[in-house]
């Protein structure tokens, strides 16, 4: 079972429908003990950064997730998800994130002459070629973002060029983000989602062994 | 880069696809969710469906069948057809949708774009706008009701206003060349594209791969949308990629 956070994240629907038509169980919780027992987190997002931590710390769930992360437990940051894994954010006014991969989040500059919001399918290239998620290169995915991660190369998975580099994929330990929507990315997205999944599977039969 | 969309649009009246589609291996060729799926496969970048539904008690369905498409098919769903309140927009949000295309609802009450975009983020609100050429002085106005109504706003007027509102998006459909299958207005979109900065997706007139080449090549549209050739499978998706590649237009 897969544990979606539940902190009033907006469309948190489209992932769940994602993962149940890979027919892998998920539950949409805010609940420790579920949290704590799931093969694996997802950590979805859509909105700003300060209402997410606000309603996560409100919630608890700040300790809730650093245990998960210390019990070596695969979680996955959608968008804004990925964004809060890193150690804080510029939207409007600085705001502490989990810290889970060290970096900051950061406006897209206006002055590159593109549109922000980045929406649409963005073309992936791979940094890390031993990435459990290398399937990505060359493949495009869909972006809806107006903010990106800045953190040092060694934790960027792949990369999307939108005149500048923005990380589409990150990674430290057991803790992976995706800046674009998988739900959302057709073919590609599923089988990422499938690709973490294994992940989920693969700790839990160590964890049982 | 952002890959150059191509968009599908299909006509849903009371949960069933108007006009019918000509798939080779669809067994239900009025099944929305059938030729969703199969739009999918074939590449499409993203997908508009409007309810055609006359009637209120039909309304419910489309709901539903945004929801079915939802479950089966896994890339950007543009919802359109008789939206006029936010509590509408939040519901097929929460039926799977990603982005709400109003029309005539926002020409009759424009605030619905300020409101809609800032409660659901600005890449959420598409506005349609539908527009045709006054014949004896060259103008071009946006009608509304389905293109039955002609309206005294200019077209490259209320595209700047609906942006200024919070438009994310404008979907534009010349009237013009709708149905003549003779290419897109490749003149509205040159001088839109020169006006705003949002994504403009191209809508009417699209008969040949050349119509999709010339309308990237020639204007700045992000996306170009097409009903009847693709569903009576005139041309595939994939061909109309194909010869965007051979020009060097990024597509998925």
């Amino acid at each position: 079972m897969i544990a979606i956070i539940d902190y009033d994240a907006g469309n948190t629907f489209n992932v769940q429908k994602a993962f149940a038509h890979l027919g892998i169980p998920t539950v949409l919780t805010a609940d420790k003990t579920t949290i704590l027992q799931a093969a694996g987190v997802v950590v979805p997002g859509v909105g700003a950064f300060r209402q997410a931590m606000d309603t996560l710390t409100r919630r608890d769930l700040v300790p809730v997730l650093e245990t998960v992360v210390a019990r070596n437990i695969p979680v996955l940051g959608i968008c804004l998800g990925m964004q809060l894994l890193f150690d804080s954010s510029n939207e409007y006014g600085q705001t502490q994130g989990f810290g889970f991969i060290p970096g900051t989040v950061d406006e897209i500059p206006q002055d590159l002459g593109l549109m922000v919001p980045h929406t649409g399918w963005n073309c992936n290239s791979l940094v890390n070629k031993t990435s459990p998620f290398s399937c990505i290169d060359g493949e495009y995915t869909y972006f809806v973002h107006s903010y990106y991660v800045k953190c040092e190369t060694r934790y960027i998975t792949a990369v999307a060029d939108y005149g500048m580099e923005i990380p589409a994929v990150v990674a430290h330990g057991n803790v992976y983000g995706m800046q674009f929507h998988p739900e959302k990315s057709a073919a590609i997205g599923l089988r990422l989602l499938q690709r973490f999944n294994e992940l989920c599977e693969a700790h839990t039969a160590g964890y049982e062994a | 880069m952002l890959a150059k969309r191509i968009i599908p649009c299909l006509d849903v009246d009371n949960g069933r696809v108007k006009k019918g589609v000509n798939f080779i291996n669809l067994v239900d060729v009025g099944d929305p969710v059938a030729i969703a799926a199969s739009y999918e496969v074939q590449g499409a970048d993203e997908q508009v469906f409007l309810d055609i539904t006359a009637t209120t008690e039909g309304r419910g369905t489309f709901k539903d069948v945004i929801s079915a498409i939802s479950n089966e098919v896994f890339m950007p769903l543009t919802v359109g057809g008789g939206i006029r309140t936010l509590a509408d927009m939040q519901q097929l949000l929460q039926a799977g949708a990603d982005k709400i295309s109003i029309n005539s609802a926002a020409l009759a009450n424009p605030e619905l774009i300020r409101e809609g975009a800032e409660k659901f983020g600005n890449q959420c609100i598409v506005v349609a706008i539908d527009v045709k050429t006054d014949p004896e002085t060259g103008k071009r106005f946006v009608y509304s009701h389905g293109g039955r109504k002609k309206t005294d706003r200019l077209a490259y007027d209320w595209a700047q206003e609906a942006i200024a509102l919070g438009a994310g998006e404008l979907l534009v459909t010349s009237m013009d060349k709708d149905g003549t299958k003779s290419g897109f207005d490749i003149e509205l979109y040159k001088q839109l594209g020169d006006l705003v900065q949002v994504p403009i997706i191209a809508s009417g007139g699209a008969g040949t791969v050349a119509h999709f080449v010339e309308v990237f090549s020639k204007t700045k549209v992000t996306g170009a949308l097409a009903a009847s050739i693709f569903h009576f499978g005139e041309i595939t998706i994939e061909e109309v990629k194909e010869a965007l590649r051979a020009y060097n237009i990024p597509v998925r």
